[in-house]
């Protein structure tokens, strides 16, 4: 009798716990879905909104007035002018600097503290930089320009290629750095044509993945490279961006210029995932 | 020892060496002076703001450009209001998507899935700024806001949190897109620290025959929850100090009139992208500068504590087996 009472209390604990664990897993599914459900609402409004304003003069025209026909065409040749040229700016200094924490001083303490400091710039609001690069270049020289935005720029390439470029030289078996030692090659020979040539793949992962962060970043740009109408090669005056071109045209009241904007959502969402896929499959061949 | 060599390796050799250790070690130094740099002028540019109103600029609600009296309550409200929300619907989510990736998906579908969630911090934030304002906010607006006003419009208390234009944008809506966007960094911490746990732990517990959810809370949770509280820091950080997205839905109203979640509002980062370059030189600008610094120096706290949390678990490693 009193074993059937024990038995039954136990039966009801288990299915107790049973039923808690249903409902955590059916829980955590729909998180899953919940995650991947923005996701696919996102890339369906963008191509749907996107494709729609996309026209052959978005390409070839410049941003227009309210109310008339243009395109973005100025926008897309600074943005890819300023991430181009950011690119050529901060890529070298983040492998130098990672080469310096991989190779040179891994544990000292101007490693650690360059680690530490380069996590909070990694993390650290790009509107911050945009501030600091407006107070040392924007205001000295007295006008926003395409320099002060590709500084800006090049200041959020840096830690991105500074991280990636630590870890993929650490993933290099010291095996290979000690052979190359051991035949007589110096220093800056083996890191040269030995490490960082293995470590290749890993290292233009870390690039590609900082010009995809750049290539959408608005904030740093909003009062260091400002905006311009026009069309403009010169460094020194202020020049357009895709993305403050399209933070203008998409707070504004004026049907055409929303529809450029959510053409110039379109191109740079199609960039910058595109970047992001490429980068993927770099490194998962690389593994 | 040097003769026995070729002169123009002996030469060559030292002195390539040298320079490239000097250029490496400058560009680590460039790095690490570039913090103090941007503190150092954050804080002059901002001085005659931080000389005028002191830690006082901290708690008033006064923003008034026309007569150069400035305060930043609204703003740090605003960002604190939007990243609490962000957290309290990011947290539970990332933690369910977490717990998927590691305990219940398939193997097969383990990539595809954790890809796709991490596409989604790839996103650039203007076009969650611009899919939130142009798209998202209406819907929120019908089919949220409304029913939610007309169920609560007469209930003390809750009725205030719920009143004001239901137009899709403001506090809540910010907050709910932030969540999305810091989804995929709390997950991704979350799922990463889950996947340290010793599998011979798991499986102890498993074979004294607990539920997946008895082996997680239990076991993984305890185990991984400095690194856990250290992921939800990063999340943290990232919500406070982004700009676009909340700058397109917030409103961009300098007042403070109601605790309404459906009200126009202000945070630092929108504040600063939209009255910046407009702002003239003088009182207004190091008003805004002065917002600047403190919204740096609120994520770098934040960020020191979570890096601190999760160099904490890595430490645990080694000994607990």
């Amino acid at each position: 009798m009193s074993m059937n009472a024990v038995l039954e209390a136990r039966q009801a604990r288990f299915a107790s716990r049973k039923r808690v664990n249903t409902l955590a897993i059916v829980l955590a599914m729909a998180a899953m879905a919940f995650g991947l459900f923005w996701l696919f609402w996102i890339l369906f409004e963008t191509v749907r909104l996107g494709i729609d304003g996309l026209t052959f003069a978005t390409l070839t025209q410049m941003t227009p007035p309210p109310n008339e026909e243009g395109g973005l065409a100025n926008a897309i040749y600074g943005s890819i002018l300023m991430v181009t040229l950011a690119t050529f700016v901060g890529a070298p200094i983040g492998i130098m600097a990672g080469i310096y924490l991989a190779e040179f001083d891994s544990k000292g303490w101007l490693a650690e503290t360059t680690r530490f400091v380069n996590d909070i710039l990694l993390s650290a609001p790009s509107i911050v930089i945009g501030l600091f690069v407006y107070s040392v270049v924007v205001s000295r020289f007295k006008s926003f320009s395409g320099f002060a935005g590709v500084v800006a720029l090049a200041l959020i390439v840096i830690p991105v290629v500074i991280r990636t470029t630590e870890d993929m030289l650490r993933l290099v078996p010291a095996g290979l750095r000690e052979a190359a030692y051991a035949l007589g090659a110096p220093k800056w020979k083996v890191i040269g044509s030995i490490t960082l040539k293995a470590a290749r793949s890993g290292v233009i992962t870390g690039v590609l993945l900082a010009v995809a962060r750049i290539a959408g970043e608005t904030a740093p740009l909003l009062f260091t490279a400002l905006s311009n109408q026009f069309w403009t090669s010169s460094l020194s005056e202020p020049m357009a961006s895709l993305p403050v071109t399209i933070f203008k045209f998409a707070m504004s009241p004026y049907e055409n210029w929303q529809k450029l904007a959510w053409a110039g959502v379109f191109l740079i969402t199609l960039a910058v995932l595109g970047l992001n896929i490429v980068a993927r499959v770099l490194t998962r061949q690389k593994s | 020892m040097n003769q026995t060599t070729s002169p123009k390796r002996a030469l060559s050799g030292p002195l390539a060496d040298q320079i490239f250790g000097w250029l490496a070690k400058a560009a680590a130094l460039l790095t690490m002076g570039l913090l103090a740099a941007i503190l150092l002028s954050l804080t002059f540019s901002a001085w005659p703001a931080i000389h005028k109103y002191g830690l006082s600029f901290l708690t008033s609600t006064v923003w008034d450009p026309v007569q150069e009296d400035f305060g930043g309550l609204v703003m740090i409200y605003g960002t604190v209001a939007t990243s609490l929300i962000a957290l309290l619907i990011a947290v539970p989510v990332s933690f369910g998507i977490a717990l998927f990736l590691t305990e219940l998906s398939p193997a097969w579908l383990k990539r595809p899935l954790g890809t796709a969630i991490e596409l989604l911090a790839a996103v650039p934030s203007i076009v969650y700024g611009m899919w939130g304002l142009l798209v998202f906010g209406p819907v929120l607006a019908t089919y949220v806001q409304i029913p939610l006003q007309s169920a609560f419009s007469g209930v003390p208390y809750l009725g205030a949190f719920v009143s004001g234009p239901p137009v899709g944008i403001g506090i809540l809506s910010a907050g709910i897109i932030l969540a999305i966007m810091i989804i995929p960094f709390i997950s991704a911490v979350m799922r990463d620290v889950f996947e340290v746990t010793p599998p011979l732990l798991k499986e102890s517990a498993y074979g004294l025959g607990a539920t997946t959810w008895e082996v997680v809370s239990r076991v993984v949770l305890p185990y991984t929850k400095t690194g856990v509280i250290g992921g939800i820091m990063l999340g943290l950080g990232r919500a406070i100090g982004e700009t676009m997205a909340v700058t397109f839905v917030i409103g961009n109203f300098n007042q403070l009139d109601s605790l309404s979640l459906f009200q126009a509002a202000n945070s630092i980062t929108s504040a600063l992208a939209n009255e910046f370059a407009e702002a003239g030189e003088g009182l207004h600008q190091a008003a805004l500068m002065y917002l600047g610094l403190v919204l740096f120096f609120i994520t770098f706290v934040i960020l020191s504590l979570s890096k601190f949390l999760l160099a904490q678990l890595r430490k645990g490693e080694g000994t607990k087996t």
